[in-house]
C-alpha cells in the first residue's frame, strides 16, 4: 500500500498543502500595504492574508499568508496567494471561490467553504490597503454587513443569492454556503431572506 | 514513479482493526463451508455446528447463556435493534407490545456512537420523550442526573459502556442498578469495551449488551446482541426463523466463524494486552507532554481504555494533523468538525464542555496488539514535527488566548 495513493483531495490539493508556497514566517517583520482577517478558529478555519501594492499600477507584487485549517483551507490560501500576485487591485478583488477551488482541480462539496474564505480573506486585505489610503470610496467591506461570522458572509450576498433565485435558506445556503459551519446566523440571515424577497419579488395584491 | 516506502504505523484500532492471524486462518478454512446452517442434511448441519460452537463460545466469552445472543450484521445494527423496542407496536408473534404504552420512554447520554443517538433521535419524531444525560469534563455521566431523569415512564437506559473517542469508561454496574431500581431496562453499547476490558453480563446485570467482531480483530459484518432471558424483544429485521425469530436472514456463517476465533484468541491475549498497551499509553502521554507544548488530554486520567489517547492541540486544525502524520505513515482520527463531512466537532468532545477550537484541534491515538513501543517512538518524534509545522502555518500562535 502506498500511503500517498489515492488521496483525499486533487493532486494539486496535496501539492500545496505538502509545499504551501508564500507562507508568512514573521508577521512582525513584514511591511504589508493591507491585512485581512477572516473567519474564527471555534469555526474551524481561520485566514489571514497580507499584501504589498505597488501604489502606481495598482498591482498586488506580493502576498503573504497563514491559515488555521484542514488540508483544503491551507491549499486555498496558498493557491490564492499564487492567483494574487501580479494582479491590479481591481481584478484581484473579482477572484472568486469558484476561481480558488478550478486552481485546485476542485474541491469536495463540504470543502468548498474552504475557497470562499480564502477570496474574502484577500478583499478584506485590499479594503485595508484601500481604507490605510483613504480610498474610502473603494472599500466595499464599509458598505456590507458580515451576517456569518464563520464565512464572513455578507448581507450582499444572500441579496445577490435571492436575485439569483435562492427562495428558502435551503437554497440559501445551496449558494452562499451560509450557516453552514455554526449554525448561528440562521435566523438573521432567514429574516434577510424574506426582507428581499419582498424587495425585489413581492407578492402582488389582488 | 516508485516512492521511498514509508514506515506503516496503524494507530486507528477504535475504527477498526486487522484480522488477528488466527482468525484469518479460521476464515479460510471456513470459506469451504457453503451450507445453510437452516437446512437438514449434512452440508447444513456441517454449518449449523460451526454456529452453535460460536455462539456457546461468545455466551461463555460474556458469562451469559448460548441462547442470550443473538448474531447479528453490526454492532450498530444490535444498537438500533435494541432503541426500536420502544416503537414496537406489537405485531403477530411478537411478545406484544415489547413495552407497555406507558413505559416507553428513553434515557441515553450526550456521548453515544451515532447508531444510538441517531436511532433514538428517530423515535423522538415519532413521539417517544428522550431525555439526554450529560457527562463530566472526562466523559463519566452524571449519575445524580440520571437518577432524577428516571421515572416510571421511562423503558430502556442506553449507556456506552467505553467511549470510542475518548476511551472513558462508565461505571455500569452502579448505572444498572440505578436503572433497574426504577423499574427500567438496561442496554449498554459495548462495542469498544467488550475484549478490551473484562466484561460479565450478570455482574454488570445488563438487559442487552450490543458488541462488533471487527473491533476485536474478527472481520467486518458480524455483530452480537445480548438478550438476557426474559427480557422483552422485537425483531429489527423480520421474516426468518433465524435466530429463534429474533434476526431474519440466513447467517452470515463465515463472519460467525470469525467472531468465534477472534473471541477465543482475546481471552488469551487481552489481559496481558491492555497492561502493556497501559505502558505504552504512558510513554507516549509522557512523550507527547515533554516535546509539544499547549496540549490538552481528553478523557478520564485513570478510568479509560489503556488502548485510547485523545489529545488537542492549542493552535493547530486535526485534519490538517491527520493527514500531515497520513503522509509519515501514521494513522489516526480527530474529532475536527473538517474532517468528519458535517461541519461540528465531535458531540462527545463537545458534550465533555471543552471549547470549540479544542475540539477542532483533537487527534485520538488507538493502539492495538500489535503496537509497539519502538512505534511509540516513531509517532512521538513524528507529531511533534507535523505539530510544529501546522503550527507554523496557523494563524494562531501556541498558547495565545482567543475568543
Amino acid at each position: 500500500m502506498d500511503n500517498t495513493s489515492d488521496w483525499l483531495y486533487t493532486e494539486k490539493v496535496k501539492e500545496h498543502f505538502m509545499h504551501p508556497r508564500n507562507l508568512l514566517l514573521e508577521e512582525s517583520s513584514y511591511q504589508a500595504d493591507g491585512r485581512g482577517v477572516i473567519g474564527n478558529i471555534k469555526c474551524g478555519d481561520e485566514m489571514l492574508v497580507m499584501i504589498k501594492v505597488d501604489k502606481e499600477k495598482n498591482i498586488i507584487t506580493d502576498c503573504k499568508w497563514k491559515t488555521y485549517g484542514c488540508a483544503s483551507a491551507i491549499a486555498s490560501t496558498s493557491v490564492l496567494s499564487e492567483l494574487a500576485i501580479g494582479k491590479t487591485l481591481d481584478e484581484a478583488y473579482k477572484l472568486s471561490s469558484h476561481d480558488i477551488a478550478k486552481a485546485l482541480g476542485g474541491l469536495p462539496e463540504h470543502k468548498i467553504h474552504c475557497s470562499v474564505l480564502g477570496d474574502k480573506a484577500l478583499r478584506a486585505a485590499i479594503d485595508d490597503y484601500y481604507t490605510r489610503k483613504g480610498m474610502l470610496d473603494k472599500v466595499r467591506e464599509e458598505k456590507e454587513h458580515i451576517i456569518c461570522q464563520c464565512l464572513g458572509i455578507t448581507d450582499a450576498e444572500i441579496e445577490n443569492a435571492v436575485l439569483e433565485g435562492a427562495r428558502n435558506y435551503y437554497q440559501l445556503q445551496e449558494r452562499t454556503k451560509i450557516g453552514t459551519v455554526c449554525g448561528k446566523c440562521k435566523e438573521k440571515s432567514m429574516k434577510l431572506l424574506d426582507e428581499y424577497k419582498a424587495k425585489y419579488f413581492p407578492i402582488p395584491n389582488k | 514513479m516508485p516512492r521511498a516506502k514509508v514506515k506503516q504505523v496503524y494507530f486507528d484500532h477504535n475504527a477498526t482493526t486487522p484480522l488477528h492471524p488466527e482468525v484469518k486462518k479460521a476464515l479460510v478454512a471456513a470459506m469451504e463451508v457453503f451450507g445453510n446452517p437452516s437446512s437438514l442434511h449434512q452440508f447444513g448441519r456441517e454449518a449449523r455446528k460451526l454456529v452453535e460452537d460460536t455462539r456457546g463460545k461468545v455466551a461463555a466469552f460474556i458469562n451469559a447463556s448460548a441462547e442470550e445472543i443473538i448474531f447479528m450484521g453490526s454492532g450498530s445494527e444490535a444498537n438500533n435493534t435494541v432503541i426500536n423496542l420502544s416503537s414496537c407496536q406489537g405485531y403477530r408473534k411478537c411478545e406484544i407490545p415489547a413495552l407497555k404504552p406507558n413505559k416507553r420512554e428513553i434515557i441515553t447520554t450526550k456521548i453515544e456512537h451515532p447508531c444510538v443517538l441517531e436511532s433514538v433521535a428517530c423515535m423522538e419524531e415519532r413521539g417517544t420523550k428522550v431525555k439526554y444525560i450529560g457527562v463530566d469534563s472526562y466523559g463519566k455521566i452524571n449519575l445524580n442526573q440520571l437518577k432524577e431523569a428516571l421515572s416510571e415512564d421511562i423503558g430502556i437506559v442506553s449507556v456506552m459502556a467505553a467511549n470510542n473517542e475518548i476511551g472513558t469508561i462508565q461505571d455500569i454496574s452502579e448505572v444498572a442498578k440505578i436503572v433497574h431500581a426504577a423499574g427500567a431496562l438496561f442496554h449498554t453499547d459495548a462495542v469498544q469495551a467488550v475484549g478490551k476490558i473484562p466484561i460479565d453480563v450478570e455482574e454488570i446485570d445488563a438487559d442487552y449488551l450490543s458488541f462488533s467482531a471487527h473491533k476485536i480483530y474478527g472481520p467486518k459484518g458480524i455483530g452480537v446482541l445480548y438478550v438476557k432471558k426474559g427480557a422483552p424483544f422485537c425483531p429489527f429485521i423480520r421474516g426468518g426463523h433465524q435466530e429463534k425469530g429474533r434476526r431474519a436472514g440466513t447467517e452470515n456463517t463465515l463472519g460467525i466463524i470469525g467472531l468465534g476465533k477472534a473471541i477465543e484468541m482475546r481471552k488469551n491475549e487481552m489481559t496481558d494486552e491492555a497492561k502493556r498497551l497501559a505502558f505504552f499509553k504512558k510513554k507516549l502521554k509522557a512523550g507527547i507532554q515533554k516535546n509539544i507544548s499547549d496540549i490538552q488530554f481528553n478523557g478520564h486520567p485513570t478510568e479509560s481504555l489503556s488502548s485510547t489517547l485523545n489529545v488537542s492541540f492549542g493552535g493547530a486544525e486535526g485534519e490538517a494533523i491527520l493527514l500531515y502524520l497520513d503522509l509519515e505513515g501514521i494513522a489516526v482520527s480527530t474529532g475536527s468538525a473538517c474532517a468528519s463531512g458535517s461541519l461540528d466537532p465531535s458531540h462527545v468532545l463537545m458534550a465533555t464542555g471543552i471549547p470549540q477550537e479544542q475540539a477542532h484541534g483533537s487527534i485520538r491515538m488507538s493502539m492495538g496488539r500489535e503496537t509497539t513501543e519502538e512505534e511509540i517512538d516513531y509517532v512521538v518524534e513524528r507529531l511533534t514535527k507535523v505539530i510544529k509545522r501546522v503550527r507554523q502555518i496557523s494563524t494562531v500562535a501556541p498558547g495565545e488566548k482567543h475568543g
